[in-house]
């Protein structure tokens, strides 16, 4: 008896050993990586040339950094980056509160027909092309709005707003129709305050989806005053892939200056996003188990 | 109760119609008024949704009838002649679509079998880890790859994999090659560089939802097992499965059903003059037949191909899953 427990104590303990080492391989394959793009993008162009380091640069340098900074659409994406996302966030936050506070109420006439709309948008799309000319007889390409009234709604986000109304008591809402108040003042009063935490969550996914979107610049956006930062990064990608692959064995101080130049560039366009990260980790679990929640 | 007073109220107009019964269509148009009326203000919140649905999801839908058309730029979509199925025959014979069919497929069966798999390994490796700081260090990297966009990761892999980059000079220290190469040049190596990039992104992310069920399994069900003389391996594959089954399966028809959507970012940013035989995937090649050749009716049809086909095999895994678990439906 006793040996048995021993036995089974001693197999737990190999299980556990395993299962540790097993994750922190894990996190090496996560961090290294990151932790080399890093440390490269510190470089100099000549230790970026020459290769041969993994953890720690040869040669210390802000020279990608300050040949961003001294390109002044960089900063000018970047500008664009940020309207776009508060701007986005805040209107489809609200947008898509408005609508799932409406169809939370089961007395609305029409809400059936409202529903099997929405359902079906989750499942059909036209697709790229028909969009892109829809997009185009709107008046809408090359223009700023672009990045925020297609982006505006989502029937997703109106089902997890919904779900999350529902749950706030009906005498609240009953107490403030007796004292007057109309369906708008309640939403805007009672509702949104209450709902924080949801609409929070809603707005940190859809801030990090605005802020890393680059398909909508791609196929609707030519004019480079609009380009946001993945964009610009996309173009550097490109750029510095066709010079490179034109050049094999040819100019290679021209291929790793373009490389510490994209290095730099990709550190500076997701530096904002693991800036939020601490904040936005408290609410995503939470935001995961709202979305598999069905109705 | 309830039942009876509401029929008593409604005797006192039309008598002895029960509410279940249908009413003549004016009666019911003009009830419909009154009350939209009534309720002007709520409706007023729904209304501005309903608009953009019909025109931003509505009319691109209406607009899949360019499939059918011969659309020009000098055309609209309604002055542009009707050809019927003539895209789709052409779509047929065309080898570069079955090219892109050929990848897509590739790509997306490799992300299925092992990028389906890793997740639920990983949420449990992480649950039966026991040290409190530990495990909340390990989630928090593990989630963070799923925060860059594709264009920033698509630009890391490029420098990794550049011949005096981190991969390079990885196998060069552990002696595995002798000269360095860019693997992003190899048409060969594409599928596999498409599958792992996208498993190291988004792994970590995926055990989310696999963690928050498993937090919920009853912990007297391992305390029993353990009495029983269950080892760790036994108790994972006699109680932490069963409980996932139903959230396995229901991402296992979204995985399916997206079986032909593989990820147009990735490809935009990883492919390339030299690999693009193999990385070409059915949606960069509507991008490329529709926004850069201008062939809109073409593109279309080959998207709305795709479409059909999702959908068929989303009902089509729906089935099975059901099947699997006492015939109930998880969608």
């Amino acid at each position: 008896m006793n040996r048995k427990v021993i036995r089974e104590d001693l197999d737990s303990r190999i299980f556990d050993a395993v299962n540790k080492v097993l994750l922190v391989c894990f996190m090496v394959i996560i961090l290294v990586p990151l932790w080399n793009v890093i440390i490269s993008s510190l470089s100099s162009g000549r230790a970026l040339a020459e290769g041969g380091f993994i953890f720690w640069s040869k040669e210390f340098s802000l020279e990608n950094y300050r040949a961003v900074f001294n390109d002044s659409t960089i900063g000018q994406s970047f500008v664009v980056s940020v309207a776009k996302t508060f701007i986005g966030v805040i209107t489809h936050v609200f947008f898509c509160a408005m609508i799932g506070y409406g169809l939370s109420k089961r007395y609305i006439r029409g809400r059936k027909l409202y529903v099997a709309m929405g359902v079906i948008t989750m499942f059909f799309s036209g697709g790229m092309i028909p969009t892109y000319l829809l997009i185009k007889s709107l008046g809408l390409l090359n223009t700023f709005w672009v990045y925020i009234i297609p982006a505006l709604f989502s029937y997703y986000d109106v089902v997890i707003l919904m779900n999350f109304f529902r749950n706030v008591p009906d005498s609240l809402e009953e107490s403030a129709k007796i004292d007057g108040a109309g369906d708008w003042h309640i939403f805007l009063k009672i509702f949104i305050p209450l709902s924080m935490p949801a609409m929070a969550t809603i707005a940190l996914f859809n801030g990090v989806g605005q802020w890393n979107d680059f398909m909508t610049t791609k196929l609707y956006i030519t004019d480079q005053a609009l380009y946001p930062l993945q964009m610009k990064l996309y173009e550097i990608i490109v750029q510095s892939q066709t010079q490179s692959m034109q050049n094999i064995g040819g100019s290679v101080v021209i291929e790793t200056t373009t490389k510490g130049v994209q290095l730099a560039t990709i550190v500076i366009t997701t530096l904002p996003i693991v800036a939020m990260y601490p904040i936005l980790q408290r609410y995503f679990i939470s935001g995961m188990m709202l979305g598999a929640v069905k109705e | 109760m309830n039942k009876t007073s509401a029929s008593v109220a409604s005797a006192s107009i039309p008598p002895a119609i029960p509410p279940s019964a249908k009413k003549p269509m004016g009666q019911r148009i003009k009830e419909f008024v009154t009350d939209y009326k009534r309720q002007w203000e709520i409706q007023s919140m729904v209304l501005p949704g309903i608009i953009f649905m019909i025109i931003f999801c509505y009319i691109p839908i209406y607009g899949l009838t360019i499939a059918f058309k011969n659309y020009t730029v000098i055309d609209t979509l309604s002055t542009a002649p009707w050809v019927g199925l003539d895209n789709f025959r052409i779509i047929l014979s065309d080898e570069y679509f079955w090219d892109a069919v050929i990848n897509t497929l590739g790509i997306s069966f490799l992300k299925l079998g092992i990028g389906f798999i890793i997740p639920i390994i990983l949420a449990i490796m992480i649950y039966e880890l026991n040290m409190g700081r530990f495990k909340k260090f390990v989630q928090t990297i593990s989630y963070l790859p799923h925060f860059l966009s594709w264009i920033v990761l698509g630009g890391m892999l490029i420098t990794w994999f550049s011949t005096s980059g981190l991969f390079n000079e990885l196998l060069l220290n552990l002696g595995l090659i002798s000269k360095p190469s860019n693997i992003l040049l190899d048409a060969g190596k594409y599928w596999w560089i498409a599958t792992l990039s996208d498993i190291w992104k988004e792994a970590g992310w995926g055990t989310i939802l696999y963690l928050a069920i498993m937090a919920k399994i009853d912990p007297t069900y391992y305390e029993a097992a353990r009495i029983d003389g269950a080892g760790r391996l036994r108790q994972i594959w006699n109680i932490t499965l069963p409980n996932m089954k139903a959230i396995i399966s229901l991402n296992l028809i979204l995985t399916v059903s997206g079986l032909l959507g593989s990820n147009l970012d990735q490809t935009l940013v990883l492919m390339n003059s030299q690999n693009r035989e193999k990385a070409e995937v059915i949606n960069s090649y509507v991008y490329r037949m529709g926004m850069t050749q201008g062939d809109f009716s073409y593109a279309t049809a080959v998207g709305l191909g795709v479409s059909i086909v999702s959908v068929i095999l989303l009902l089509m895994a729906n089935k099975v899953t059901s099947k699997l678990n006492d015939n109930q439906s998880v969608l």
